[in-house]
């Protein structure tokens, strides 16, 4: 006991990798949910490959996922982790360049063969060696070997005793972090209640690890992090893409309306389709299309009919559904447009993370066709920026894209969940007066049209993609597209009214306004914090609505000597304010691998600027 | 609710018809909304949706809810129509370069899931709207703006797509026939499912007399044969021809030569589930058989829509979850409460959360 090492920490990351079959994500999310549980604030970021099984062994089927949990607040899942759990050689050669100096790597020794290490392109059978991480604090344990004694007796087959090793390497990281194993017991016995071998297999397996690093204290140092200083009331965790499809279902109930969702499946948006799809319970009603177009045209022909009518999708879809995005812009319909963007152009990099969708959601249309666009900024908030979306639809008889982002979209965080009641209202423009009911006519000042739908008797009107006069009928008069046309941006700018004042944290003027929006908000806010502490003169402006900006963005931006706009994209939201925002000198700050920014290299940039 | 009452000028809105003079559609739209009038149907409850094509025009001149829609996509916006309040009943008037080209998937898959709809598929066999280019539908060797050389391509028999994505009802009629359109509509409409009604329809301007061949008044009574639900499948001025299926394959022969009597001729069953027959009667085509008019397929098979709200009924029957706060809740929360975790009173560290407006 007395040469057990108890570290003290404020905040740890720890990535737990492993090839896509060894159920890393599980395994984190469990310690995620099993950490949140205990209050400690924390943030995940899920990595894994587009492949369902790339082969086994080798660098590109490594699945990985990475947890950052504190006493302080956490906004990010950490640039580099302190703990890396390798299951295989082909995850040590992965994420070397995701580990802090000095860190702990456990690793399964019995993974480390020379097939295996040849799968993972390594030529020599020094591993850390090749990989540049001598000094490292390197804990080898026969995972595989220990799991396979421990199940000894249990009568199962080689392959069923393997898949659970997983919960060995879960154990071990428990007892390194004193994170009791009650949650994730009760998680098992949920699970696979039909299961009895199962959750047996896997508690026996859970304890040999956690017992292994009670056993083995000399070789594997314990952390103790201690709770957050968080906010009364009931938590819960949740990734972004669950939250955006709560937001909508407590829009639909807030509206009155029965909420109607058609997508087609696309990595990384599915998992809102899947949500919702779970939710019949409260009416939900889901459509799998047979293509994007189809998931947004069935959902024009919803709003149609009067229900709340979404769409999800990431990049590539959105591009398929320009042409309906056109319609529903003509037809002055509501529409929520979900766009959970990854790395791209094309198929590009399906399961990672970029904001390079921010020009196609303004302008990938052909036509004058302004829309609505906001954009969420952490897990959490999804929440709210879908149910924003949906009023500001519903409210103003627009289509909105809401963007987020495959970091948003996996990650998750401890969220404090509110009560319907607390939610702004929503009211819906369904028509009243049949005898002035027009198709085209509108609110004077927000200029939005009336919504009537099939069965409102005597509200028989035709829409359409043509352009229209008031009353609906085909019109190609010169002067009638110009004054539509102008209506129709006009309507979306009036939109400001429910956008709230762009606000600054830290100073309302100074050296340096950080500028940045959408998913990236975690790692500013760090990044500004942390350049703060050490006295430097920086403040951030996040911005979720991207059109309409806020009304006060030229004043905000006015007070600062000079503005950096750090964006995952080659400067897109730069170019936008350039044009929209002119007067000011712009600098970027750009990043397109596919990975978060991390708060090292956002530092670096903005010192840089600092000292220009 | 007390049946309304209804002529066909309840339907006719005040836009004024631009279709060309002579054209088919007129008959078409004719025969379409006497037979709403005569359906007993608030007219209130009627939503028809088009895509882009000159049928697609149809919505202007109805005195219903309408929705002219962008090329191809008609039956996935309507199917979101139907989905959103099944009370509504929804027709899609699409052609054959909306249906058969650029919105082919959504017709095949809108078939398959058996979405209730009533599809008029206004077959002219060109493309009239852009001025005359060779359609999805154009016989091999049709010549055109695109194919000056004659086409190299063999064309859709749409019917043939209804059942290949096991449709449940099939309809075939020709503009010129208001009593037999009338009478497919009708069936259509009542139909539960998706119905397609193909409509041979001439366009007068870029295909003039693509369907002379079979609505020649001097042959018309040998190259149509009008099916009817129990009937023997006879043709000809005097009923005189018929078809038997011999050899698995269908033939034409004349009663009373060798040996043929009525009793040897083919009842027609739409409701029969094997579809070979109703496929033999689509693919017959001039000049060794006649072409097969009226309601070839009607078969009973469970709505998507129907079934949707179905499947939400039997869920909420059992449902603990019952409203977005049951929702907010559910699985694992915690509760921080200033006892043990955190100090409960938030964080006061500069740079606070961003506050949600």
């Amino acid at each position: 006991m007395k040469d057990a090492k108890v570290i003290q920490l404020e905040e740890v990351a720890i990535r737990f990798s492993g090839d896509s079959g060894d159920g890393m994500q599980l395994t984190g999310t469990l310690f995620s949910d099993a950490t949140a549980f205990l209050g400690n604030d924390i943030s995940t970021f899920p990595d894994y490959p587009s492949e369902i099984r790339a082969p086994q062994g080798t660098v590109g089927g490594v699945s990985g996922f990475q947890v950052q949990f504190g006493e302080k607040r956490i906004s990010t899942p950490g640039d580099y982790a302190h703990v890396l759990i390798a299951m295989n050689p082909a995850a040590i050669k992965a994420n070397a360049k995701f580990m802090k100096p000095g860190g702990t790597i456990i690793y399964d020794s019995d993974a480390f063969t020379e097939k295996n290490l040849k799968k993972a392109n390594f030529t020599t059978d020094e591993p850390f060696l090749e990989c540049d991480l001598q000094d490292y604090n390197k804990i080898a344990v026969p995972i595989s070997s220990l799991t396979r004694e421990g199940l000894k007796d249990f009568g199962l087959d080689n392959k069923s005793i393997l898949r659970s090793k997983n919960m060995f390497a879960l154990g071990l990281v428990c007892w390194m972090f004193n994170r009791p194993l009650d949650y994730i017991e009760e998680f098992l016995q949920s699970k696979f209640a039909k299961k009895p071998v199962v959750v047996e297999s896997n508690i026996k397996v859970l304890h040999d690890g956690y017992n292994y690093g009670l056993n083995m204290q000399h070789m594997t140092p314990s952390y103790i992090v201690h709770p957050a200083n968080i906010e009364n009331g009931t938590y819960r965790n949740i990734n972004g893409n669950q939250a955006t499809a709560w937001g909508l279902l407590a829009a639909a109930e807030k509206a009155g309306l029965e909420l109607f969702l058609g997508s087609y499946p696309i990595t990384p948006a599915t998992e809102i389709l899947i949500a919702l799809s779970g939710r019949k319970d409260l009416g939900v009603k889901t459509y799998q299309a047979e293509d994007e177009i189809a998931g947004i045209t069935s959902a024009i022909g919803a709003a149609f009919a009067g229900d709340l009518a979404v769409t999800s999708t990431s990049g590539p879809g959105l591009a398929l559904k320009s042409e309906a995005i056109g319609l529903a812009v003509m037809a002055e319909l509501p529409l929520v447009i979900v766009n959970v963007q990854r790395g791209g152009p094309s198929t590009g990099l399906p399961t990672k993370t970029e904001q390079s969708d921010l020009m196609q959601a303004l302008y990938g249309r052909n036509g004058e066709s302004p829309v609505v666009i906001l954009a969420a900024t952490t897990p959490s908030d999804c929440f709210f920026y879908a149910f924003k979306a949906a009023k500001i639809a519903l409210e103003r008889m627009v289509p909105v894209i809401l963007l987020t982002d495959g970091f948003l979209g996996n990650g998750s965080e401890p969220w404090k969940v509110p009560k319907v009641a607390e939610l702004p209202s929503i009211t819906p423009r369904i028509a009243k007066d049949a005898s002035t009911f027009k198709a085209y006519k509108r609110d004077e000042k927000i200029l939005a049209r009336d919504w009537a739908f099939p069965g409102m008797k005597d509200f028989e009107h035709l829409i359409g993609g043509l352009e229209k006069n008031v009353s609906g009928s085909v019109s190609h008069d010169p002067e009638n597209h110009q004054r539509n046309t102008d209506i129709r941006e006009e309507k979306v700018q009036q939109v400001v009214d429910l956008v709230p004042d762009l606000e600054t944290c830290g100073d309302e003027d100074g050296d340096v306004l950080v500028v940045g929006w959408g998913g990236t908000y975690g790692h500013l806010i760090s990044t500004v914090r942390e350049l703060r502490e050490e006295g430097k003169n920086v403040s951030l402006a996040h911005f979720n609505y991207i059109k309409p900006l806020p009304a006060n963005t030229r004043e905000v931006f006015s007070k600062f000597k000079k503005i950096i706009v750090c964006e995952l994209n080659m400067g897109q939201f730069a170019s936008y304010l350039r044009n929209k925002v002119p007067g000011f000198n712009y600098h970027q700050f750009n990043k397109v691998k596919g990975l978060p920014f991390t708060v090292f290299e956002l530092k670096q940039g903005i010192n840089k600027l600092l000292e220009e | 609710m007390t049946e309304q009452k209804y002529t066909i000028k309840d339907f006719k809105s005040e836009n004024e018809v631009r279709w060309c003079p002579g054209c088919g559609d007129y008959a078409i739209m004719n025969a379409v909304q006497r037979t709403m009038a005569e359906m007993g149907i608030p007219k209130e409850k009627f939503a028809v949706i088009s895509g882009i094509g000159c049928s697609s025009r149809f919505p202007y001149y109805m005195n219903t809810f309408g929705f002219h829609t962008i090329h191809g996509r008609a039956a996935a916006v309507a199917s979101g129509v139907k989905m959103a309040n099944p009370d509504l009943s929804v027709w899609v008037v699409t052609g054959d370069g909306d249906a058969m080209a650029i919105g082919g998937n959504h017709f095949i898959h809108t078939i398959r899931r058996n979405m209730d709809l009533n599809i008029v598929l206004f077959n002219n066999r060109i493309y009239g709207l852009t001025k005359g280019q060779y359609s999805p539908t154009s016989d091999r060797g049709f010549r055109s703006k695109t194919s000056p050389f004659g086409t190299i391509e063999d064309p859709f028999v749409p019917g043939q797509l209804v059942v290949g994505a096991r449709g449940t009802f099939f309809a075939r009629t020709i503009d010129g026939n208001l009593k037999v359109s009338q009478s497919v509509f009708q069936q259509a409409a009542a139909h539960k499912g998706a119905s397609v009604v193909e409509v041979l329809q001439n366009c007068v301007i870029y295909n003039n007399g693509v369907h002379k061949a079979i609505t020649d008044p001097e042959h018309r009574a040998d190259r149509q044969l009008i099916l009817e639900q129990g009937k023997p499948m006879l043709f000809g001025a005097e009923n005189e021809k018929g078809l038997i299926m011999e050899n698995g394959h269908l033939k034409v022969v004349k009663i009373g030569e060798n040996g043929i009597t009525k009793d040897d001729i083919l009842v027609h069953d739409a409701t029969d589930l094997d579809p070979s027959v109703h496929l033999s009667l689509i693919s017959m085509g001039l000049p060794d058989f006649p072409v097969a008019f009226g309601v070839i397929r009607n078969v009973d098979s469970p709505a998507y829509d129907t079934e949707m709200e179905n499947q939400i009924k039997e869920v909420q029957q059992k449902r603990k979850i019952t409203c977005v706060d049951d929702l907010l809740v559910s699985g694992n929360t915690w509760e921080v409460t200033g006892n043990g975790n955190g100090n409960g009173k938030g964080k006061t560290e500069e740079c606070p959360d961003k506050k949600l407006k």
